[in-house]
């Protein structure tokens, strides 16, 4: 009985958070205010970020929030506010042939997409990773992370200092 | 009768929805703040299917996987945002169908 009300429970949380962050990605695309853009973009984050809680994982779901909607966002509306896009803001959407055909191929490749996902479930060998240890899962990704993926982490670290210097070098003011 | 739990092709399907409305959202707006939204909309979306394989598989490498999309994501954001700022300058405006010098 109490595993049912929980497995209800799941259902009703997946559909809320589905179609909220489905509402917020196509109004991010059709709001014509850069800022409301923005808002949306951390709704459907936020939404997300329940989805990993769902999932039992917690550590993705907290960089989500920290990372993406905090401060990746936050850079996003620092720049809006930087620039002046007033002309932008009036200017309506001009709908060319190219972009009508891009849509289309696009929904079409949804339709692929979900094809492959409904005719077939994920196959594959399964690891020892069972929901019960996944409660854990800071402790075993961060275990992971600097033992068996220590060369790519060292590599991200690498990559973030290059992003750092790039964007220093790039918004530097030629005198 | 026991209710069955979510399905992963569910989260799969969202996942592929969420990164279509993302395609379509780069392609069809002008302004380039809002179609760099729209690919980091997408990479989200790669990232849920990554977290949902990762969680029906009872494998952890999809997290680090997702891990490794966030850190790339956070680094081009503050390169693809300095970029812009760098573009506003020189030319005026950030539409992308106006900055057309590497048009054939």
């Amino acid at each position: 009985m109490v595993e049912a009300v929980g497995t209800l429970f799941q259902w009703l949380i997946f559909l809320g958070v589905a179609f909220t962050s489905i509402l917020a990605s196509l109004l991010l695309i059709t709001r014509k205010n850069p800022i409301h853009s923005a808002l949306f973009l951390v709704l459907n984050f936020l939404c997300v970020a329940v989805l990993y809680i769902l999932l039992y994982s917690q550590f993705i779901a907290i960089i989500q929030v920290v990372v993406y909607a905090g401060a990746i966002v936050m850079l996003i509306v620092f720049v809006i506010m930087l620039l002046d896009l007033e002309q932008e803001l009036r200017s309506g959407l001009k709908l060319f042939y190219s972009k009508v055909i891009g849509s289309a191929l696009a929904v079409l490749f949804l339709l692929g997409l979900i094809y492959s996902v409904v005719a077939k479930s994920p196959t594959g060998q399964k690891g020892t990773y069972t929901p019960e240890k996944m409660t854990a899962n800071v402790k075993a990704v961060g275990e992971l992370l600097f033992t068996e993926y220590l060369f790519p982490f060292e590599i991200v670290s690498i990559l973030l200092v290059t992003a750092i210097i790039g964007a220093v070098i790039l918004s530097k003011k030629r005198t | 009768m026991t209710m069955p739990s979510v399905p992963p092709a569910l989260y799969l399907v969202l996942s592929a929805i969420l990164f279509t409305i993302g395609v379509i959202g780069a392609l069809t707006r002008r302004n380039a703040i809002v179609v760099f939204m729209c690919i980091e909309l997408m990479l989200n979306s790669v990232n849920l299917s990554f977290i949902t394989f990762s969680r029906f598989l009872q494998s952890i490498d999809g997290v680090l996987f997702a891990f490794f999309v966030i850190a790339v994501a956070a680094a081009e954001a503050a390169v693809g945002l300095a970029i812009f700022v760098m573009i506003y300058r020189s030319r005026e405006t950030i539409n992308v169908d106006e900055i057309n010098l590497l048009k054939w």
